[in-house]
């Protein structure tokens, strides 16, 4: 089993500004607009965005939800081990918001399938995008892409790809592991 | 661990700490749900609950096909009172007509003890017990476990009452097992002849002093005399039974600390409680009820994640 390293902490934050500057150009003020972290590995991500937004960028009021997809998942009773679920924390409406859902890897896209479905439960959004720290090309069971990417992957079914986080791992990197 | 201990909801006596973590640690996030605008989550579609109620009851059956419904199960309902069991069906052949329509969990209240074991044994689906004569009553246990556990923090070591009609009370000894369980102290106060003769053997202690009973405990669980279940007279009158075990403010307010009050419902309002008492800011009785969906939500959906197809 060997392990590539894809993306160094350097990387990942130029990414990061990279991705905070793209939203702003969508999003301005952010004054209509929530960012979603996707509960449990998206959070991190959604985390770092929002401080980085805050304490560079200087966005004041940004609201940011975690949402938990596991009672919406398609795999219910198919998986050999039991999904455990994690907490949601939207306490805002989204009705008439612009939603951005964040993820670290979009690969089958059947998350954000469910998470589509989940963010439903809280209002009807004027629309949604999705934000994506690794876009896994050609891996997709569903017809759903990303309005943000921070590094396309072009890595095959037996790769795996593998985010860590300071938080969690006391590094930041993504790597490519050869099952 | 991620799975219940067991393939069935009988009775509190067949689980094990680890399982009532489990289900509380779901019932958190269901209750989160359950307060959203939307208040549905698509996780049990394509499955079948019917609700079997061969005894009366309104809140358990009410709260358990909104939990199935929350969790977008299909529910078929069935009162005794208008099937085919008045004409003479057996048990296995009511469920067993049922399970052909293709059910995947049964809810079943029945007056007859460990009905829900009898069942387990002889159909192929996932049994949830809502009271079995005066054996169990699982659910309840959990909800008020939950409740306890939301309002004080914790049910380890906590002095937990039960007062009223212990002798007939099915909820009264799944409180006993799931509250021990979690490492609760349980004491029982009510008519010696509502008292069952060997609730010592449980580890439980008895106390017929109200007053006293009610300055040792945290939370005092109050229940209903259960006039229908008594076959002979067990005390000489309504009033004098008001008198002795009845909770009033008076009462309450000469303790010296504040306890909790709960009842696991129906009350019979000035008999067992008063209504001053039933509705001051002490009583967590409407939070029960709200947590009884969320504590259901959770059993189903845990006991739904071991259907294989």
């Amino acid at each position: 089993m060997s392990k590539k390293t894809l993306l160094n902490s350097k990387d990942i934050e130029i990414i990061l500004h990279r991705l905070a500057c793209e939203l702003i150009e969508n999003h301005n003020d952010f004054s209509n607009t929530v960012l979603i972290g996707l509960q449990p590995r998206g959070t991190f991500l959604a985390n770092r965005l929002t401080a980085l937004l805050k304490n560079e960028y200087g966005i004041k009021d940004l609201k940011l939800g975690l949402l938990d997809i596991t009672f919406y998942r398609d795999d219910f009773r198919r998986r050999d081990s039991p999904l455990a679920a994690t907490s949601t924390k939207i306490d805002f409406l989204i009705e008439d918001k612009k939603v951005v859902i964040i993820d670290d890897v979009l690969f089958s896209g059947r998350s954000i399938r469910a998470a589509l479905t989940a963010i439903q439960s809280f209002g009807r959004p004027e629309n949604i995008e999705l934000l994506v720290l690794i876009d896994r090309r050609f891996s997709r069971h569903l017809p759903i892409q990303p309005n943000y990417k921070g590094r396309q992957v072009d890595a095959i079914n037996e790769e795996k790809v593998l985010v860590s986080w300071k938080e969690t791992h006391k590094k930041d990197a993504v790597y490519i592991e050869q099952k | 661990m991620d799975q219940l201990s067991v393939e069935h909801l009988l009775g509190i006596k067949y689980l094990k700490t680890t399982d009532i973590d489990l289900i509380f640690k779901t019932a958190d996030h269901f209750k989160e749900v359950i307060n959203r605008p939307i208040k549905k989550v698509p996780s049990l579609r394509d499955i079948t609950i019917a609700n079997l109620f061969f005894e009366n009851s309104t809140r358990t059956k009410l709260s358990f096909e909104l939990a199935e419904k929350r969790l977008s199960a299909d529910v078929i309902n069935f009162s005794a009172s208008q099937s085919s069991v008045k004409k003479g069906e057996t048990l296995i052949d009511t469920v067993n007509n049922i399970l052909s329509m293709k059910v995947d969990i049964v809810v079943m209240r029945h007056g007859n003890v460990g009905a829900g074991v009898f069942l387990s044994k002889h159909v192929n689906a996932k049994i949830i017990n809502a009271g079995d004569g005066t054996h169990e009553h699982p659910t309840q246990a959990l909800l008020d476990s939950y409740s306890i556990r939301e309002k004080l923090g914790s049910v380890k070591g906590k002095k937990i009452l039960i007062v009223g009609d212990i002798l007939h009370s099915r909820v009264a000894l799944s409180n006993i097992f799931a509250l021990q369980l979690q490492g609760a102290q349980v004491k029982v106060c009510g008519p010696t002849t509502l008292i069952p003769k060997y609730i010592t053997s449980l580890g439980v202690e008895v106390e017929n002093n109200l007053k006293k009973a009610l300055e040792w405990c945290d939370v005092a669980n109050v229940l209903r005399v259960q006039h229908e279940r008594m076959d002979i007279k067990y005390f000489p009158s309504t009033r004098e039974y008001t008198q002795l075990f009845g909770i009033n403010k008076e009462i309450l307010d000469n303790l010296g600390k504040r306890i909790v009050i709960m009842h696991p419902g129906p009350i019979n309002r000035g008999v067992e409680i008063t209504s001053e008492v039933a509705d001051s800011d002490q009583s967590i009785i409407l939070n029960q009820v709200e947590n009884g969906v969320a504590v259901r939500m959770a059993v189903i959906y845990l006991l739904a994640q071991q259907i294989k197809r």
